[in-house]
C-alpha cells in the first residue's frame, strides 16, 4: 500500500475484492491525479454496483510501466460525483463510458457524450439510448469553415465510424471521432460467467485480435483458478500472438502504401499479410486463431511436421516482407508522404495515455511484453521499438522494426519448443470473491481484461480496453493541422479496432 | 524504378488457379460439416454444448446443424461422445435459401445462378458495396484479402466500390447492430435495381453469436431480401469466392 492509499500488485496477481482499499472520493481523486501526474497511467477505470440497492463504486486500475506494477483503488458514489477529466486527461473517454453505462453524470466533464449510444446498465437503465449521428458536435464558427461529416459506411471495406472535421480549406482544426456503431452488448454478457458462449465472445471482441484478446482471458482465468499452463502451450501462444503481430504489420505497411498510391508495397504485402494468416491456419485450421487458445493452455498438439513448415514458410515470408517494405524506405516521393504527416507530441501522447506503435512511434517506451512479461515473455525477451518523430513515417517504422523482431522471435521460439510436452493443463474453477487484471501486447497496443468474481466464482464483472480505446482520441489529435485529404493515411497509420472499442 | 521492378520479378506470380484448381487448405481447417446417425438423445446433447444454439430437430429431417448459425468452433466434433458429427475440409458451403442451411445428413444444395434477368447483367461484371453492420472486423479481412493478387477477384469482373450508387449489391457482414440499422437500410435504398444482397458470416446470416442480444438485429434477414447466404465465422476466402461465382453461373 502506497501512502497515498493505492494497492500495489502485478497483472496475474489474485487479489481479494475485499482488500481492494475503498477510500474517500477526495483522497480517490488526489491519489489518481498525484499517480498520473507523477507516470501512471489509466489501464483501466469503471463502475460497478456494489449494493443491491445498485449504489456504484468507482474502480482505478493504475500502471507504472516503469516500475512494472499496477494499483489500484476504489471509491463509493452517487449520481454525481466530479469528474476526473479536467484534472487527467487519460480519464476523459472512461468517464464518458462510465456515465453512458450506469446514467451517472461525472460533474465538470468538458465533453460528456455517449460513446457508445445504448441504454445504461442496471435495472431498467437509468437512461436511454440516443442513435448515433444525432448529436451535437464540436463546431467552430467564421467565415468560409466548413464542416465535413463522413461515415458511418466508409469508402472501403471497412467498419463504420463517422467522422465530423471542422476545417478551413483543406486544413482540419478539429476532428470529432464519434463511434458506438459496432456496438453489441458483450460487456454486459459477460457478466455471470464463464459459460459457453464466453471464449467466443472474447475471440470477436475484435476479430482480428483473436489472439491477443484470448491470451488475456486465458491469462486472467489462469490467475484466477490458479492453474499452470504448460510450456508448449505457453510456447505456442506466443508464436501465434506475434504472427498476429506480424500479419496485422505487414497487412498495414501494404494498406499504408495503397492509401498514397505506391502499389508495389501494397499489392506485395496485402498477400504477404494471408501468408502470415496462414500460418495461424496451420496450427488450428482458422487464419485468425478461432479456437486456438483457452484457458489451460492450446488446443491441440500440432505434429511436428506443422513446426517444419512454419519454419520454411517463416524464412520466405521474411525475404518477402523485407523486400517488399524495403521499398517504401527507398522512395523519396513515399517518404515526403510519410513524415511530418499526422505528427504527435510526446507530452500530447503521454498525456493521454497513448498505447502500442503509436505510442512507440512518439518516442514512448511502453511494451507490455517488456513491462509486464506474462506468458513466454518472462522467459524470452523483446527489445521495444521506439522512434521519436510521432508523424505517420514513425508509427510505419516502428511497425517495420517489430516486423522484424518479431519473426526471429518466432524462429527461435519455434527451435525450443517442447514438442513432446502437453499442450493443456487441467482446468480449475474460479476463486470466489477474487480480482485480477491481465495485461497483453496485441498488435495495437496493451489489451486490459480485469476480473471481479462473486461467491459463487462467477463473473460479478468483467471489463476490456482494448488498445484503440485509449488512441482513437490519439488519432482526433494527430489529425490537427492536417489537410483532410491525409486523413486516410493518419487514419491507416493507427489502424484501430471500432468494434474493439464498441465491444 | 529498378529496384521496384527487380522486387516485382522477385515475388513472382502468385495468384491461385481456383476455380480451375483446388484451394490448398490446411490440415487442421473446419469446413463442411458432416451429420451422420444422430439420434434425438444426441440432440439434447449436443445442445448443451453448442455456443451459439445451432443444433435444432427439422420437421421431416431429424437432427440437423444450422450452419447459418454454427460459427465453426468444432465443439461437436467429439468423436467419444458423438460419433455422427465431423468437419470436412470441404470449402463449399453458399446456398441461396436460408433453409437450405439447415444441414442433416443429405449435404447442402449449393448455390444456384440468378434467375436470367440479374444474371445477364452481372455475369460478366459485379460491382458490390460492402457494408459492415456490426461485424467483428474478420469477415471484413477476409473479405478484403479477395482483391489482393492471392484471390484476384478482378480478373472474374467482380469489384468493389466505394459507393452504393455504383453497385449492383450489396454485402453485409455483422449482425446487423442496432446502431447500424438505419445506416443499412439507407445504402440498400441507395442501390440502383435491380439489386442483390449477400450475407456473408454467421453473424449476418442469423446474428450468430449474438442473436439474441438486443443490441443487434439477428442478421440481415429481418431487414432485407437476401439472395447468397455464405456461412462460416469467418468464411474461408475461397469460399466467399466460390459462393460469388456460383451465383454468378461461373462454377457449376
Amino acid at each position: 500500500m502506497s501512502k497515498d492509499g493505492l494497492l500495489f500488485f502485478q497483472p496475474g496477481q489474485v487479489l481479494s475484492v475485499k482488500d481492494i482499499p475503498r477510500l474517500s472520493l477526495a483522497v480517490f481523486r488526489s491519489a489518481t491525479i498525484g499517480a498520473v501526474a507523477t507516470g501512471n497511467r489509466i489501464v483501466s477505470y469503471f463502475a460497478r454496483p456494489c449494493t443491491d440497492e445498485g449504489e456504484l463504486e468507482l474502480i482505478m486500475v493504475l500502471a507504472d510501466d516503469q516500475a512494472g506494477t499496477l494499483s489500484t483503488a476504489a471509491t463509493r458514489v452517487g449520481d454525481r460525483f466530479p469528474s476526473l477529466t479536467p484534472d487527467c486527461m487519460q480519464a476523459h473517454w472512461f468517464e464518458r463510458e462510465i456515465a453512458e453505462q450506469w446514467g451517472v453524470e461525472p460533474e465538470g466533464h468538458p465533453w460528456l457524450k455517449p460513446i457508445r449510444f445504448h441504454d445504461s446498465y442496471g435495472q431498467g437503465g437509468r437512461t436511454r439510448a440516443i442513435e448515433p449521428g444525432f448529436t451535437d458536435y464540436f463546431r467552430m464558427a467564421g467565415d468560409e469553415i466548413h464542416e465535413v461529416a463522413v461515415g458511418p459506411v466508409h469508402a472501403g471495406i471497412i467498419e463504420p465510424g463517422h467522422f465530423r472535421f471542422q476545417c478551413h480549406g483543406e486544413h482540419v482544426f478539429h476532428l470529432e471521432i464519434e463511434l458506438g456503431y459496432q456496438h453489441r452488448g458483450i460487456e454486459k454478457k459477460l457478466r455471470l460467467g464463464p459459460d459457453r458462449r464466453t471464449i467466443h465472445y472474447i475471440e470477436t471482441l475484435a476479430g482480428d485480435t483473436t489472439i491477443g484478446h484470448a491470451t488475456a482471458y486465458a491469462h486472467l482465468l489462469e490467475s484466477l483458478g490458479r492453474c499452470e499452463v504448460p510450456p508448449l502451450a505457453k510456447g505456442i501462444r506466443g508464436i501465434a500472438l506475434e504472427l498476429e503481430r506480424l500479419a496485422n504489420h505487414a497487412g498495414d505497411l501494404g494498406a499504408l502504401a495503397g492509401d498514397i498510391g505506391f502499389l508495389p508495397t501494397a499489392s506485395f504485402c496485402g498477400r504477404i499479410r494471408g501468408d502470415f494468416l496462414n500460418m495461424t491456419a496451420l496450427l488450428c485450421g482458422n487464419r485468425f486463431g478461432r479456437g486456438l487458445i483457452f484457458p489451460g493452455g492450446v488446443s491441440g498438439k500440432p505434429e511436428a511436421s506443422v513446426f517444419s513448415e512454419l519454419q520454411l514458410r517463416l524464412e520466405a515470408a521474411e525475404r518477402d516482407t523485407s523486400g517488399a517494405v524495403k521499398l517504401l524506405w527507398d522512395t523519396n516521393s513515399v517518404m515526403a508522404r510519410f513524415e511530418e504527416t499526422g505528427k504527435l507530441e510526446l507530452e500530447t501522447a503521454q498525456a493521454i495515455g497513448l498505447v502500442g506503435p503509436a505510442a512507440r512511434g512518439c518516442g514512448i517506451e511502453r511494451d507490455v511484453r517488456r513491462d509486464f512479461p506474462s506468458g513466454i515473455y518472462r522467459y524470452a525477451h523483446l527489445p521495444v521499438a521506439v522512434w521519436h518523430s510521432g508523424d505517420v513515417f514513425a508509427r510505419a517504422l516502428v511497425r517495420w522494426l517489430e516486423i522484424q523482431r518479431s519473426l526471429v522471435f518466432v524462429q527461435e521460439q519455434l527451435d525450443m519448443l517442447d514438442q513432446g510436452g502437453d499442450p493443456a493443463g487441467p482446468a480449475a474453477p474460479l476463486q470466489p470473491d477474487s480480482f485480477s487484471v491481465s495485461l497483453v501486447e496485441g498488435w495495437r497496443g496493451e489489451i486490459c481484461h480485469v476480473a471481479l468474481t462473486d461467491d459463487r466464482g462467477k463473473f460479478a464483472h468483467y471489463k476490456v480496453v482494448d488498445p484503440s480505446f485509449h488512441n482513437w482520441f490519439g488519432l482526433a489529435l494527430a489529425m490537427r493541422g492536417q489537410q483532410i485529404s491525409d486523413f486516410p493515411l493518419c487514419n491507416k497509420s493507427f489502424n484501430l479496432s471500432y468494434c474493439g472499442h464498441d465491444l | 524504378m529498378w529496384r521496384i521492378m527487380t522486387e516485382r520479378f522477385r515475388q513472382k506470380h502468385r495468384t491461385i488457379g481456383f476455380p480451375c484448381q483446388e484451394p490448398v487448405l490446411p490440415e487442421a481447417y473446419r469446413g463442411l460439416p458432416r451429420i451422420h446417425d444422430l439420434n434425438p438423445g444426441d440432440l439434447q446433447r449436443l445442445a448443451e454444448i453448442c455456443p451459439t444454439g445451432a443444433w435444432a430437430a427439422r420437421e421431416n429431417r431429424g437432427v440437423c446443424l444450422d450452419l447459418g448459425r454454427c460459427i465453426f468452433c468444432g465443439t461437436c466434433q467429439d468423436r467419444d461422445r458423438f460419433a455422427g458429427v465431423d468437419f470436412s475440409r470441404d470449402h463449399r458451403m453458399a446456398v441461396r435459401r436460408r433453409e437450405h442451411l439447415y444441414l442433416g445428413g443429405k449435404g447442402l444444395p449449393l448455390t444456384e445462378p440468378l434467375e436470367k434477368k440479374r444474371l445477364s447483367l452481372f455475369n460478366r461484371s459485379l460491382k458490390l458495396r460492402q457494408v459492415s453492420a456490426g461485424g467483428c472486423n474478420a469477415c471484413e479481412s477476409d473479405i478484403n484479402v479477395l482483391s489482393t493478387v492471392v484471390f484476384d477477384l478482378g480478373r472474374f469482373g467482380i469489384q468493389f466500390v466505394a459507393s452504393p450508387r455504383h453497385a449492383d449489391g450489396l454485402l453485409i457482414t455483422g449482425p446487423v447492430t442496432r446502431n447500424m440499422k438505419r445506416a443499412l437500410e439507407k445504402t440498400y435504398e441507395a442501390l440502383p435495381e435491380p439489386k442483390i444482397v449477400i450475407a456473408v458470416g454467421a453473424c449476418a446470416i442469423s446474428g450468430g453469436i449474438y442473436h439474441d442480444h438486443s443490441e443487434t438485429g439477428g442478421g440481415v434477414e429481418k431487414l432485407l431480401p437476401v439472395d447468397l447466404f455464405i456461412p462460416g465465422c469467418p468464411p474461408h476466402p475461397v469460399t466467399i469466392l466460390d459462393g460469388l461465382l456460383r451465383l454468378l453461373g461461373r462454377i457449376k
